[in-house]
């Protein structure tokens, strides 16, 4: 701390430490305290709250235990975002070895700001841009219906859409970490490992693989997090027909703030899904042996 | 040999497949906007026509998207939040890395931990808690205010990391040669640790804007009865679905493809100025010249 104000000066010094946690305690620490509190009280009305009956209660986490529907939409959750994670890691870790390793030159740059510009096209036209493709007038139906092949527009919504519509929308954030970890990687020993007889399945799994580590967890992270606390995707894909029985998690925890007006309850809840990504991002950590530092570039 | 070049047929074929996976989308997007079709579909093809963008129906209706005045109202409100998530964003992420790059003990650790914990919480926790504690503690609803505050949350955080791998590079010796040649901490400040970071700042405004532009799953919790561009998109898409909606996409892909050139001229002129070092600024080449000269000063001696 002494140097800080050493290179900085009393005033400086004072200035930059107290930005520094203004930010961490009024915008950080404190909601995140706020809500846990109130996920841990009753809902009362406005005159009550403070009184005898607002203590401490577990009973918004044990409704949510006791619900069945919302259990089952909280585990389809979670699986269906696993599943997307695991997805997005597959389709993207040869683009992201062939950016790393094989591509030279204008290629790569070429390759590479093909792939930033619908990373910063937005999350709702990303995924409106599959819905118009799964539409019952979209591009699927039409050309199953040209080719004869349907008779009937097919109601293609679900959970199946809601995942296309993910991995879709997530998949960038899966390849940078990869290309970034990749990228550093000494070719020479791909070349080694080639020139003492390994086979390419080998290499990838021995040498390319390991060096990922750190990648494939931010990856991984980066990915589970964005879909299990989405909201954008399951609210467009729903609109598909059939779509409706595809809810997600986030959309309980929406309606508990501005439909039903039981913000208690509606903080238990995202403060479940808080701890379920906590503990996927530590579980990641402890298979892949990194830090939090490797995490978060 | 021959399985080498098998493996790379399927290397290309598999990276053209990639690629289309990625833009076709977006390509029939962009095609659907310029449809006649009353529906946002590319196919059947019902001629061009721009009265997604500004005409009229039959009926002599407005069917265009900038004839919307709540589109150019949601449109407003994203400028001026994504303003103030620059104003407020960069100076926080800025003290964050000045504060730990000056912290050494497990403080270190811990803040950090603390710092970049937004950026791997789920959106829309961090809107609910920012909208929990401005409510009940300061009793201020969603709006505007909020919404800067809940997106800067975490686009701080990313500020903060790219002014942290900004000052990994940057010689520390400098900063102590300008202190102990005489520099106020402010003349410091301002001739050696601003101009070297100015690259960093300059891509830290751009970020925080562009995520504050397309930031959805936080906005919605914090912005009350207000309207941005992506909460007015989303809105359209669920209810009224017109081709309006693909006209605003292609909008955003011709902002999106100048951005990214933006952004990557930016990032090329960082690493240039990594390259080739004395491009840092005029204080930090003063300093360097005068501490070779009272190096090679003493080694006379």
């Amino acid at each position: 701390m002494s140097e800080l104000f050493r290179r900085f000066g009393r005033l400086g010094g004072g200035l930059v430490l107290a930005t520094a946690l203004l930010w961490a305690l009024l915008l950080i620490v404190l909601p995140q305290l706020w809500m846990v509190d109130l996920s841990f009280r009753p809902n009362l009305p406005v005159a009550a709250r403070g009184g005898p009956e607002d203590g401490w209660t577990l009973a918004n986490y044990a409704a949510l235990w006791a619900n069945p529907l919302h259990r089952t939409i909280f585990w389809q959750t979670i699986w269906s975002s696993l599943l997307v994670t695991l997805l997005a890691l597959v389709v993207c870790y040869p683009v992201a070895f062939h950016l790393a390793q094989e591509a030279k030159g204008t290629q790569a740059l070429l390759l590479a700001t093909a792939l930033v510009i619908p990373f910063w096209v937005n999350e709702i036209l990303r995924t409106f841009s599959w819905f118009l493709i799964l539409a019952r007038n979209g591009l699927v139906n039409r050309l199953l219906l040209a080719l004869g092949l349907i008779e009937e527009p097919l109601a293609l919504g679900g959970v199946g859409a809601v995942m296309i519509g993910m991995v879709y929308a997530y998949v960038l954030f899966m390849i940078f970490p990869l290309y970034n970890a990749l990228e550093s990687l000494d070719r020479n020993q791909i070349e080694a490992a080639r020139d003492l007889g390994a086979s390419t399945w080998r290499i990838h799994w021995r040498v390319v693989i390991p060096h990922a580590k750190p990648g494939i967890a931010v990856g991984c992270v980066m990915t589970f997090m964005l879909a299990a606390g989405t909201f954008a995707v399951p609210q467009i894909m729903q609109s598909l027909p059939g779509g409706t029985n595809a809810r997600w998690f986030t959309q309980i925890i929406y309606s508990y703030f501005f439909d039903g007006g039981d913000w208690n309850r509606g903080s238990a809840y995202a403060f479940a899904l808080l701890l379920l990504c906590i503990f996927f991002i530590m579980a990641m950590m402890r298979l892949f042996r990194v830090g939090l530092r490797d995490i978060a570039k | 040999m021959n399985s080498r070049g098998l493996l790379r047929l399927f290397t290309a074929l598999y990276l053209g497949l990639f690629f289309a996976y990625l833009f076709l989308p977006l390509v029939f997007m962009v095609a659907a906007a310029f449809n006649a079709s009353r529906f946002p579909t590319m196919l059947p093809w019902e001629g061009f026509t721009l009265q997604w963008f500004w005409g009229f129906d039959s009926r002599g209706r407005p069917t265009g998207l900038f004839q919307d005045a709540r589109m150019a109202a949601a449109l407003w409100n994203s400028i001026l939040i994504g303003a103030g998530v620059i104003l407020l964003s960069v100076p926080l992420g800025l003290a964050g890395a000045l504060l730990l790059s000056s912290l050494q003990s497990r403080l270190k650790g811990l803040l950090y931990a603390v710092l970049v914990s937004p950026i791997l919480t789920p959106g829309v926790i961090l809107g609910i808690s920012t909208l929990i504690f401005w409510q009940r503690a300061f009793e201020v609803g969603g709006g505007l205010f909020l919404a800067v505050v809940g997106q800067s949350t975490f686009i701080a955080s990313y500020c903060m990391l790219l002014f942290m791998a900004r000052l990994e590079r940057f010689d520390r010796t400098l900063e102590e040669a300008a202190l102990d040649l005489g520099a106020s901490h402010l003349q410091m400040v301002r001739r050696i640790l601003v101009p070297f970071l100015r690259p960093a700042i300059l891509s830290a405004a751009l970020i925080a804007f562009l995520q504050s532009f397309e930031n959805y799953n936080t906005t919605l919790f914090v912005i009350g009865a207000e309207d941005t561009l992506t909460i007015n998109i989303a809105t359209r898409v669920r209810l009224g679905l017109t081709p309006a909606v693909n006209a605003i996409g292609v909008l955003f892909i011709a902002a999106t493809v100048l951005a990214a050139i933006g952004w990557a001229v930016l990032r090329r002129r960082e690493n240039a100025a990594r390259l080739e070092r004395p491009a840092a600024g005029p204080g930090e080449r003063l300093i360097r010249r005068s501490r070779n000269r009272l190096t090679a000063g003493g080694a006379a001696d």
